[in-house]
């Protein structure tokens, strides 16, 4: 059986829930790592014991340079571990990183993972999940990056202490990417899009006001989400774009609002457990892939599937 | 901006044949290759064509001797995706095609582009797009950044061109921010849909396209070994492929004053509440 080594940007004591299925799934391989590229608290550390994870590799950086020192961290961590299976996010940034060392070191990548074999057998979602694929690597360490909600999140039960290692880089600062400037995004309360249970979605129907969607979100702790349209109308931020070029989500409920189900939409939802969709329209393609489809008028359908919620909840 | 003291730029943009996202899409069960007839130009590398044109128009256009070469890899209806692009204002194009490049997987297909990248030679960026919509793993730009040693830009939301420092500045999400990040030339430069709009060729651009050539050009031709590319030259390999089978309709009720109250009962029976 390879070993493994988990990469995370940043790692604090209350992980992401895809955090925490990259340590679970690497914690059925041999002497599981984990190399962070910032400061790990004694707190976070303790979270990595209990998955099971043996040897922590940090180092963090002040230089205001654009994923260099992330790519030194993984590749020192890498040359330390000599790891056969290097777990990565699926998010773009992640997957970079993935993409340079397996170049760097000619090993191989692959991309949307859910779910690894003790041989490096890798099925992974292709056509924007349409088939289901299974791939191994041929040659060199396997760099995989996992979709979120893929593997039940599950901590090891042995309690093995962790060693922790500070890694001595070179400075990144001649590096050839700057960050001349950083803005922070508007925080939300709400769960993570690619993380919630249930995600309620608002297109172009909602006509500017994203307040029946957002309030049956709330009725239903959802996750709130858009399509295209409504995103590049700017009635909410582009971070709630779901679809080909937005966020991917695999939730256990997706509910469609206002939204005709264009193929680029489709392709962030059509792997949700169960889809309703409310559209004016009876002609809308997403009623092709929806387990519940309501004809009806949006303002009026969830405010009162809302309220509904709320009476029956009290 | 200096329009007379711009050095000319060089610019690859490249672009990929890739089936249709509008019809099925089939994996055959038997090669586990996907199926590539009714191919396209990828949608999303309309956005790369666009931002190198646009680059370009912005100081000083093409007759202050700017290039924008349309490359492809790819079977032999690729030459189609590069000549969309020519209509849509890339200067030139070349189709690298060989049958030893079937079944490159990215680190394969990275090593093909770069060589690409070479035998132009003196490039001064690289344009793609944020993702193929066939693979779809947005790794290939970053790859070719590795290879070529060249600053990595990618998955830029907006682009913005400093002619006179010859850097880029673009914005990208990361984390929980939205960063601005800039590099000097040569760069790989990889574009959103969110970063521009992409111009739709009249018939004057369609005419002018005809005039402009585009090369053939087989892996000889770019110095590069069968072996090191291709099922071969690949670092992964493909065991298996099953399509999922399609979601079915589930039922449609018209609403009649009840359907909220419909939507809930449909949760609780099946548990979502
Ligand atoms: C390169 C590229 C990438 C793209 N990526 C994405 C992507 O990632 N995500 C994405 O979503 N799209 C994407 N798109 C856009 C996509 O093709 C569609 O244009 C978009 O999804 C349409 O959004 P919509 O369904 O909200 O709007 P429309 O297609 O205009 O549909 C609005 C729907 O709302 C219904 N409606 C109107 N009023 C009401 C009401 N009061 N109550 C109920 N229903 C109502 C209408 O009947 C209609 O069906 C992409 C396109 C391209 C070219
Ligand atoms: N065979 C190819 N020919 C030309 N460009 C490609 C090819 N494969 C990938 N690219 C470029 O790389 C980008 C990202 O592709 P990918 O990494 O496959 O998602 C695409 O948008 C293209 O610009």
């Amino acid at each position: 059986m390879p070993s493994a080594l988990v990469f995370f940007s940043e790692f604090s004591e209350a992980p992401s829930k895809a955090q925490r299925e990259l340590l679970t799934l690497a914690s059925g391989f041999e002497n599981p790592a984990v190399a962070v590229a910032s400061e790990v608290s004694a707190a976070a550390q303790e979270v990595l014991a209990s998955y099971g994870v043996v040897k922590l590799y940090t180092a963090s950086s002040q230089a205001q340079v654009f994923g260099q020192h992330e790519l030194s961290v993984l590749d020192a961590a890498l040359q330390a571990t000599g790891a056969g299976l290097v777990l990565l996010a699926n998010d773009n940034f992640s997957r970079e990183l993935g993409a340079r060392l397996a170049v760097r070191h000619n090993g191989a990548i692959i991309t949307d993972v859910i779910g690894i074999t003790g041989d490096l057998v890798a099925t992974k979602d292709e056509l924007a999940g349409s088939y289901s694929v299974q791939a191994k690597p041929t040659n060199g360490t396997l760099f995989a990056t996992l979709k979120p909600n893929s593997i039940e999140d599950a901590p090891a039960a042995a309690n093995i202490p962790l060693a922790v290692e500070e890694l001595a880089l070179e400075d990144s600062s001649d590096a050839k990417v700057r960050i001349a400037a950083a803005e922070a995004k508007a925080a939300s309360d709400r769960p993570a899009l690619t993380e919630a249970r249930v995600v309620v979605a608002g297109g172009r129907g909602v006509n500017g006001d994203f307040g029946p969607v957002e309030d049956l979100a709330d009725a239903l702790g959802a996750a709130v989400g858009a399509s295209r349209a409504a995103t590049d109308a700017g009635w909410i931020s582009h971070d709630a774009q779901i679809g080909q070029t937005g966020v991917t989500v695999a939730p256990q409920l997706y509910i469609s609002a206002g939204i005709s189900g264009a193929i680029q939409q489709k392709a962030g939802m059509q792997t949700s457990k169960f889809i309703i969709a409310i559209n004016k329209d009876v002609d809308a393609p997403v009623f092709e892939i929806a387990d519940l489809g309501i004809v009806g008028d949006l303002a009026k359908v969830l405010p009162q599937a809302a309220e509904e919620i709320r009476r029956r909840k009290a | 901006m200096s329009e007379e003291s711009t050095t000319p730029l060089k610019i690859v943009v490249l672009v990929k044949h890739v089936p249709d996202v509008q019809f099925d899409r089939h994996i055959d069960s038997g090669t586990l290759r996907l199926d590539r007839a009714e191919s396209v130009l990828s949608e999303l590398d309309e956005y790369a064509v666009e931002a190198a044109v646009s680059i370009v128009e912005a100081n000083g256009g093409f007759a202050a001797g700017h290039e924008v070469i349309a490359a492809t890899m790819g079977g032999k209806g690729a030459g189609n995706s590069v000549k969309k692009a020519l209509q849509m204002g890339a200067s030139s194009g070349l189709h690298l095609s060989d049958e030893a490049l079937a079944g490159s997987d990215t680190v394969a297909t990275s090593k093909a582009l770069a060589a690409l990248v070479d035998y132009v030679g003196n490039v001064d960026l690289v344009v793609t797009g944020m993702s193929s919509t066939d693979a779809e793993t947005s790794v290939v730009p970053a790859q070719l950044a590795e290879r070529l040693g060249f600053a990595q830009l990618t998955h830029a939301l907006a682009v913005e061109f400093d002619a006179a420092q010859r850097e880029l500045a673009i914005k990208r999400d990361h984390l929980d921010r939205t960063l601005t990040l800039t590099a000097s030339l040569p760069a790989v430069l990889s574009v959103t849909d969110q970063a521009n709009e992409p111009r739709y060729p009249n018939f004057k651009a369609i005419m002018a396209a005809k005039k402009k050539t585009v090369t053939e050009l087989d892996l000889a031709a770019i110095g590069l070994d069968a072996a090191a590319v291709g099922a071969i030259g690949s670092n992964t390999e493909v065991i298996g492929a099953e399509a999922r089978p399609a979601r079915e309709a589930g039922t449609v009720i018209n609403d009649s004053g009840q359907a909220g109250i419909a939507l809930v009962d449909f949760l609780a029976e099946q548990k979502l509440i």
